[in-house]
């Protein structure tokens, strides 16, 4: 290659060898250990917030409950109504969602880290999945057998039309909407990994004692561009998972008329 | 003879080249789109915002949720080319 510039397999990028209990079922490697610590983090932020409640909240209990107000106000009340403000099980469960997938792209830009724990498959499937079983229970709950005639036959629609849109409902209703909120998250921040590796080893090849040195600031400058860039990116994902979450929550608790 | 030599060149194809060429292509394609969709959606947000600033915080969500949406595409083709190039 042009400048012994050499970019690592693709499996070199995401695949990370087991360092704990090897050869076990809890085999734990880099992916698995940040999503311990981020669940850990989330864990014992809220904990030691509402160790010691105050009425003029300081330190952690006022980033706990700034936080809350967020979710509440950004997330909740646009998508569930006011109703599901202060709801015992919605707002945990969102709020959570949100700072464990936070936690985890953060990651991505960690020094000493720098991988996100959403960039293999496996933890966005799994969220996906709960939020499809939680919104689908929702409906259920909310609605009964109605939830189903609700989702598959939308009102306000010609009878013979339904032969089409009941078959495209069902897909896009029950497939697609886990397959595409895992993927979203996944593909994002594989991406920016990506990105990431890639004007880092630009970098690094660049750092040679030749003529082309000159060109070292480019690829540098562009590295910490990236760098910004994906921290917007892994706020807004996880911002964008749970609204999406809290979407599909509130279409399936409120019935359209 | 001829159904033998079409068969023939069938096996020279090259499926692994063949895969890395089109991955890019996969992706490029994916991307005219949701480029398209997205440019015109936050313009349009941004339109309304200017218009009626008031409501500047509903139009955000609601713009994020498109974006959302419309961004899933163009991501899932991203995902076919790392498949192709790499599966």
């Amino acid at each position: 290659m042009i400048l012994a510039f050499e970019f690592p397999s693709f499996s070199q990028l995401v695949e990370w060898p087991d360092f704990l209990f090897v050869d076990t079922p809890f085999a734990l490697n880099k992916i698995g250990l940040s999503a311990l610590i981020a669940m850990v983090i989330t864990l014992t932020l809220f904990l030691v917030a509402s160790r010691q409640r105050q009425l003029v909240p300081t330190g952690v209990q006022n980033v706990a409950e700034a936080s809350i107000d967020m979710i509440e106000n950004e997330i909740i009340e646009p998508t569930l109504g006011s109703e599901g403000k202060g709801h015992g099980f919605y707002v945990p469960l969102l709020t959570s969602m949100f700072f464990f997938i936070l936690i985890l792209n953060l990651f991505e830009l960690m020094p000493g880290w720098l991988m996100p724990g959403t960039a293999r498959m496996a933890i966005p499937a799994f969220l996906a999945v709960l939020a499809w079983v939680v919104f689908n229970v929702a409906g259920i709950k909310a609605q009964g057998a109605g939830y189903f005639k609700e989702a598959l036959f939308p009102p306000g629609v010609p009878k013979p039309i339904y032969i089409l849109v009941t078959p495209i409902e069902f897909i896009s209703v029950f497939l697609v909407r886990p397959f595409s909120l895992a993927v979203r998250l996944y593909a994002n921040l594989l991406a920016g990994h990506i990105l990431v590796v890639t004007f880092a080893v630009l970098t690094a090849a660049l750092w040679a004692q030749q003529w082309y040195a000159i060109f070292l600031p480019f690829p540098f400058l562009m590295l910490i561009f990236v760098f910004v860039f994906e921290l917007l990116v892994s706020v807004l994902q996880a911002y964008i998972f749970t609204i999406l979450t809290a979407v599909y929550i509130g279409g399936a608790i409120h019935p359209e008329h | 003879m001829e159904a033998v030599a079409i068969l023939a060149q069938a096996n020279d194809f090259d499926v692994d080249a063949s895969a890395k060429l089109s991955a890019g292509f996969a992706y490029g394609l994916a991307a005219i789109g949701p480029g398209l969709g997205i440019g015109y959606l936050v313009g349009q947000a941004v339109q309304a915002m200017a218009r009626q600033p008031e409501a500047a915080g509903m139009i955000r969500t609601t713009m994020f949720l498109g974006i959302a949406f419309t961004e899933a595409l163009a991501l899932i083709g991203f995902v076919v080319f790392i498949l192709l190039n790499f599966a």
